[in-house]
């Protein structure tokens, strides 16, 4: 009876193995026509850095408005 | 004694005097606004624009039209000079001041222009700014 059981647990695992292989040959077969295919761009990708660098110009020139109006006062 | 004492008097007078005229060259030092331009201003012929220029409210007389251009070009100059010295555009630092001076440098009664174009007559209440003033 215990040899019989170990002989089926064997059974088992051999069916969930071929079940696991069948499974990934229909995966693979599935997969294959749908490759996703990566192309490289033909424009340069720009990440624009300037965001950052006109919002500190314009922090400053905030202050240099300020300073502007100030010492020219007869023109504003 | 009593002579000494007149003389002291004096020379206090005259330190006071010329204490004041110090103060009064002082104040000088802050130029005031040419009185035609103050007066055009406060008759709502021009007016702040939002780009840091002055404008014309109404059609101009040929003396107004001079001082106002005399003056935009001045001022042309200054945003020239300080765009260059923070590394930005003159467009970017004639606008910036535009906002400051539509904010602080207009009184009630003068004119300025709202982000629509339209002219406004400032109040007592804040200005009509553009978004992207601070």
């Amino acid at each position: 009876m215990r040899h019989r059981l170990t002989a089926d647990g064997n059974g088992a695992i051999r069916l969930n193995m071929k079940k696991g292989a069948f499974l990934f040959v229909c995966l693979a077969a599935t997969a294959l026509p749908g490759c996703v295919q990566v192309q490289a761009p033909d424009k340069p990708i720009v990440i624009n850095l300037n965001i950052a660098i006109r919002q500190e110009v314009l922090y400053r020139l905030d202050q240099a408005s300020k300073e502007v109006i100030e010492e020219n006062s007869e023109i504003f | 004694m009593a002579l000494s004492e007149k003389m002291k008097d004096r020379i206090e007078m005259v330190a006071a005097a010329l204490l004041i005229g110090a103060a009064v060259a002082g104040s000088g030092a802050i130029a005031q606004r040419d009185p035609a331009y103050q007066q055009a201003r406060a008759d709502g012929l021009i007016g702040e624009k939002t780009d840091g220029y002055l404008g014309f409210v109404t059609p101009p007389s040929p003396a107004v039209k001079a001082l106002v251009d005399d003056l935009n070009i001045k001022r042309k100059a200054k945003y020239t000079e300080e765009a260059l010295a923070n590394g930005a555009t003159v467009e970017e630092m004639a606008f910036r001041t535009g906002c400051r001076l539509i904010k602080e440098r207009t009184a009630p009664g003068e004119m300025y222009q709202a982000p629509d174009k339209s002219w406004k007559t400032r109040d007592a209440s804040p200005p009509v700014v553009d978004v992207r003033c601070p």
